[in-house]
């Protein structure tokens, strides 16, 4: 049974820290603002909560546990908000999205 | 385990600091600090593990609160010009 956790433990704590690095990935190559704002969500949904997961499961039923439930529901609930403040900042300051030619020419 | 998560991490760290440098507009920065934030969050927690110390949790929980509200009063500087004095700007 400790094994078994220990390996979920694992599985997640590797997990996170990979979506975190492919979150990062996506912030240098995505070619807009507002598709590395998609890119960077990857970082702060999958790559905290599978991290934090990991983390509780090595830690058990203990105040570390209501710690980094805490922790979570802290990110979930300010990061998205974080997110929809820049990007309307981002548009009231008229910075224009990245659009395909055609649909460009034919909105506009 | 938890050296590897550290690891990935810090990686993840030293490639959002690129597109803070790079950035070409001033939100590409302000997102790219924001991502910083969480992921220090992260290694913060990270790093209470790998060294037994779960104080480092409580740093993780002042530094999320603190990513917020600077990334909020950033972007509010940057929409009205100011931080929100009486009398001055701030009306739709």
């Amino acid at each position: 049974m400790s094994a078994l956790v220990d390996a979920l433990s694992w599985a997640c704590l590797v997990a996170g820290a990979v979506f975190c690095i492919i979150g990062s990935v996506g912030l240098i190559r995505m070619p807009d603002f507002y598709t590395r704002v998609h890119a960077a969500s990857v970082t702060d949904t999958a790559g905290a909560g599978l991290l934090l997961l990991g983390m509780m499961l090595q830690a058990g039923f203990t105040l570390v546990t209501v710690k980094l439930i805490i922790i979570g529901l802290l990110i979930l609930f300010t990061s998205p908000t974080a997110t929809h403040a820049l990007c309307k900042a981002a548009l009231m300051r008229d910075l224009k999205p990245l659009l395909a030619e055609g649909e460009a020419t034919s909105k506009r | 385990m938890f050296t590897a998560a550290a690891a990935g991490l810090l990686v993840a760290l030293a490639l959002v600091l690129v597109r803070a440098v790079r950035g070409p507009s001033v939100f590409d920065r302000v997102l790219a600090a924001n991502t910083t934030g969480t992921l220090s969050v992260m290694l913060l927690s990270v790093i209470g593990f790998l060294t037994g110390r779960p104080e480092f949790l409580d740093l993780a929980i002042i530094y999320g609160l603190l990513n917020v509200v600077g990334t909020i009063a950033v972007l509010k500087f940057f929409r009205y010009g100011n931080l929100g004095e009486p009398g001055k700007g701030g009306a739709e």
